[in-house]
């Protein structure tokens, strides 16, 4: 068994509103040391072999097919043990 | 005619869309659903209706361009047959690939549900033709994503190619940035495939059909398709 983690995130010239709206939501707590906050999402995927290369090949087809648009978003992809 | 309004789990305006549908063309419509494979023999149109499907989950659209049903779907719009994605229809249809470009978050995040003003930028398809080019229409809008991004040669060749069905306008016509209410790139509302057979538009041209809804002027879109 192969654990996967892949991490998509916005592209950097994307507007993030949610994360814009967090980043107020922080300063009006006071946390105003947060100056600039960009929301993400994290997959953590088991997979049923152990083959790290076929793993990794696997998961970039899982990002570009349906976990990312990567019109607009960029992935990245850990194989951890 | 023959026509269908697809359902998704959280499709919620599709009632909406077969009520319109019934009134222009006096037929009923089919009603598929998301785990049908195949489509009805001999179809004109299928309408992908708005609401919440699959809850947004990834991101709007994500879940339901991957059904069974878009598949046929997908071979249906290759053949001819005509595709109206309305609100999430529109999602689907970028998430699915018919249509090029994305539905971001509204630039203030916030859902917006009011009126507004369309500009018909083009009547060279079968879903505009019975309008006049640069007429401006009112019709509903009712979502959090419908900020329209595409990349920089994407948006030109839509711009290029006459592809660009409708903008959000003021009263008068004019494209401003305040008549735009949720950020779309040069305020797109609606844009066609190449083909020119398939639609996809935020607004809700469904809602604006009888009298009594305040408002008439979306009849002419349905009208336009059983004109085509």
């Amino acid at each position: 068994m192969l654990k996967a983690r892949v991490i998509v995130t916005l592209k950097p010239s994307v507007l993030d509103p949610q994360g814009k709206a967090i980043e107020g939501a922080l300063q009006h707590m006071g946390q105003g040391t947060a100056s600039s906050i960009r929301q993400g999402k994290v997959f953590d995927i088991v997979l049923n072999h152990n083959d790290k290369a076929k793993a990794e090949a696997e998961v970039r087809t899982m990002c570009t097919e349906l976990l990312a648009n990567t019109l607009m978003e960029n992935f990245t992809i850990q194989i951890l043990d | 005619m023959k026509t269908a309004v697809v359902v998704f789990p959280g499709t919620n305006r599709e009632r909406d869309a077969a009520t319109a549908l019934k009134a222009v063309t006096g037929t009923a419509a089919h009603m598929l659903w998301h785990g049908d494979s195949e489509l009805p023999q001999g179809l004109d149109l299928v309408v992908l209706p708005g609401g919440f499907s699959y809850g947004d989950y990834l991101r709007c659209g994500a879940m339901a361009a991957r059904s069974p049903i878009m598949s046929a779907i997908k071979q249906a719009a290759e053949r001819g047959v005509k595709v109206l994605g309305i609100c999430n229809g529109f999602q689907i249809l970028c998430e699915s690939g018919l249509l090029p470009g994305v539905l971001q978050h509204n630039v203030r995040p916030k859902f917006r549900c009011h009126t507004v003003n369309l500009r018909v930028e083009t009547t060279n398809s079968s879903f505009t033709n019975l309008y006049a080019q640069g007429q401006v229409i009112n019709v509903p809008i009712a979502h959090g994503e419908g900020n329209y991004f595409a990349d920089a040669q994407t948006l030109s060749q839509l711009e290029g190619d006459d592809r660009v069905a409708f903008r959000y306008c003021t009263d008068a016509g004019d494209i401003t940035v305040q008549a735009n209410p949720n950020g779309a790139l040069n305020n797109i509302a609606g844009i066609l495939n190449a083909q020119r057979n398939v639609l996809g538009m935020m607004p809700h041209p469904e809602n604006h059909i009888f009298a009594e809804q305040g408002c008439v002027d979306g009849k002419a879109l349905f009208e336009s398709i059983l004109a085509a």
